[in-house]
């Protein structure tokens, strides 16, 4: 007893190193939960005044939710644009370093991709302005003479290419890294016992990554999209360089006149307004935080859901 | 060895079957052979034709993807068809991703090399219109703004992910975890606006300076930190936290002493990606850092030019002839560019040479 009250004594110290410790942890982690709180209570504070605010203080004196609605109508069509080009594409990029690339080159090949997400955003814009836009105009010629029944190209042609199709591929090169990487690492985790009895049973390739892979990895594919997806929906520089912006709602993706999206016309217009078109601005950042949060959210509960119970654990 | 089982075709002796059995593939090289017919097509669209280099080059593809196919399909069956027809596809996938990559890096390259000069380092853009000044303002903010957002990211990213992975068990961990990766997914933009509204409580609704930056930027940086972070301290192996505490020592200093240290080459790597990854942030510096052609190296007041928001800057209000303020555009996205490309190497670089040795 003596020996164990002695033990206890001795004790303290060290417990004080360990508490201060843990509790210098504890309070790192929960930082995060109160960052995150805070970024809802601070834009909601701050743009709470557009919701009350009168017509006439508004840009453009419409209500808020008029003002608000064609903004994220071009911010969900650029990224949804974005998505159609680069799900399929980060598939086939992660499936070559996965599965095809040999193996001695699969790692060095994954950095190039990683590449493209280190570039900067704004470096994008300059990218997709000063040379992307001026090779897409003679495709937005071609379709604006040749199927412009189709209401998505009614044109008429933007001359300098500053549309949304355009901002469509830079978003969608800007999103493919993140996608690829997020398809990579599912693939790779696919049984390697399945694949070789694909293989064994003399499954061409094609038909092992029909057969194990994208059965194993479907939830991984989809939030690969969903994470895309949110990359898109909150990308700013790339739309605010290229794109060419007025206020409309419109599914022609190759005239010069676009909907803006959110980010984009914060980023556009924040460094000039006062007053209420401050709270504005920050609302419709609210509306975007939300929406970027639903999809992130549900993203990654897809990829959770799946890792309790995937062969990989 | 009965007679009755069959055997597998020999080269020799069967010649026969042999025939029949290798007939019924395409020759080795028989992509390449195509892939040679595609170029060919391609350079004679290009030079006879004159055909836009994109639209033969896209021709040509097609109809090296559809020839390849069909002539499988008659000659090997449809499985094999198919087979090379997805290997095709996914290769070309692959080469489609790298083209944006590369004619980024050539265009950076090719028009901002010109404009660099000792002048464009060391002159800020202050009274300048037209011609000469330079980025000095920018890259000292943005090195200002980036240090200090490391230093508040840095320590509560790797807090966090120690807690997360030594101590955290039950709902709070679990949360921390799933929200870090919501997290990764804020738009930075948001984040500007999460730093705007704060400091706006305290210093009104015209605040702009430089450390608030690097609280948007924090926001970005700490869950990209964690993340890493998390995943190099779990493959800590466990044995060497029992051998610890089995020496008597107390969990903090096995954490400081022996997890960490393990861990460091990854920890190093990870910080490093993160930080190029925030180095190059432009709209959340936009929004609360602002612009301006002064160099301003106090981060507590005042607005704040960083490169990112320089390049955007020239662009967006060019003077008259708009060539120079591009061109400085284009210089300032190459050095931005330059030093993003550098920290990624120096972090592989990191984690090849100083990662302990894994056992084969």
């Amino acid at each position: 007893m003596s020996s164990s009250a002695a033990e206890v004594k001795n004790r303290p110290p060290r417990q004080l190193g360990d508490r201060v410790f843990k509790g210098l942890a504890t309070g790192a982690a929960s930082l995060i939960l109160i960052a995150l709180a805070g970024v809802g209570i601070f834009l909601t504070s701050e743009g709470f005044p557009a919701f009350t605010a009168s017509k006439s203080q508004i840009p453009g004196e419409v209500t808020i939710v008029a003002y608000i609605w064609p903004l994220v109508f071009g911010t969900v069509l650029g990224a949804a644009i974005a998505l159609l080009i680069a799900a399929p594409l980060s598939i086939g990029v992660a499936l070559f370093i996965s599965h095809y690339a040999p193996r001695r080159l699969a790692a060095p090949l994954g950095y190039l991709i990683d590449l493209l997400a280190a570039v900067p955003s704004v470096v994008y814009g300059l990218w997709g302005i000063f040379y992307l836009a001026p090779r897409m105009t003679p495709l937005f010629l071609w379709l604006d003479q040749h199927v412009s029944f189709i209401p998505l190209f009614s044109g008429p042609a933007s001359p300098t290419g500053r549309t949304m199709l355009t901002v469509g591929v830079v978003l969608a090169v800007m999103i493919l890294p993140i996608s690829t990487a997020l398809c990579r690492e599912v693939f790779l985790q696919t049984p390697r016992l399945h694949e070789e009895a694909a293989l064994a049973l003399g499954a061409t390739r094609w038909e092992m990554v029909r057969m194990t892979v994208f059965p194993h990895a479907r939830s991984g594919m989809v939030s690969a999209a969903m994470l895309g997806l949110g990359r898109a929906l909150g990308e700013t520089m790339a739309v605010a360089m290229v794109l060419s912006v007025s206020g409309v709602v419109t599914f022609n993706l190759i005239s010069s006149t676009n909907p803006s999206t959110i980010a984009a016309n914060i980023a556009l217009q924040f460094p000039e307004a006062t007053g209420v078109a401050v709270n504005v601005l920050v609302a419709s950042g609210l509306v975007l935080f939300i929406l970027t949060f639903l999809i992130n959210f549900a993203a990654r509960a897809v990829v959770n859901r799946r890792k309790e119970f995937s062969g990989a654990n | 060895m009965s007679t009755h089982l069959w055997t597998p075709p020999q080269r020799q002796g069967a010649d026969e079957l042999d025939e029949s059995w290798y007939a019924r593939s395409l020759p080795r090289f028989a992509t390449g052979y195509f892939l040679l017919g595609a170029v060919v097509v391609a350079a004679l669209l290009h030079l006879i034709l004159g055909v836009g280099v994109v639209l033969a080059i896209l021709a040509a593809w097609v109809l090296f993807v559809v020839a390849l196919s069909i002539t499988s399909r008659f000659v090997e069956g449809g499985r094999k068809s198919r087979d090379r027809l997805a290997t095709s596809l996914v290769c070309s996938a692959f080469l489609i991703a790298l083209v944006p990559l590369a004619t980024l890096l050539y265009e950076v390259v090719s028009k901002g090399a010109s404009v660099l000069s000792a002048q464009f380092f060391t002159y800020s853009m202050r009274n300048v219109i037209g011609e000469g000044g330079g980025i000095y303002h920018a890259l000292m903010g943005t090195l200002i703004v980036t240090a200090l957002t490391a230093l508040m990211s840095i320590p509560i990213g790797i807090l966090t992910a120690i807690y997360l992975v030594e101590y955290g068990n039950g709902r709070l961990a679990m949360a921390i975890t799933f929200l870090v990766d919501v997290m990764t997914g804020i738009p930075s933009i948001v984040a500007g606006l999460f730093a705007f509204a704060l400091f706006a409580i305290f210093f009104g609704t015209g605040v702009r300076m430089g450390f608030a930056g690097s609280v948007a930027l924090s926001l970005l940086m700490i869950p990209l930190v964690v993340r890493s972070c998390e995943e190099m301290l779990k493959l800590v192996p466990n044995e060497l936290r029992e051998a610890a505490y089995a020496l008597g020592v107390p969990k903090w200093r096995t954490i400081l002493k022996v997890v960490v240290p393990t861990a460091m080459a990854g920890i190093v790597t990870g910080i490093t990606i993160a930080t190029a990854r925030i180095i190059g942030e432009t709209a959340p510096l936009l929004i609360i850092c602002g612009a301006t052609d002064s160099t301003n190296l106090n981060p507590f007041s005042g607005r704040m030019m960083t490169l990112p928001v320089f390049i955007f800057d020239q662009y967006r209000n060019p003077g008259i002839p708009p060539q120079f303020y591009v061109d400085r555009a284009w210089g300032a996205a190459l050095v931005l560019t330059m030093i993003v490309m550098v920290l990624n190497l120096a972090a592989r670089l990191v984690s090849y040479y100083f990662s302990p040795k894994t056992k084969a």
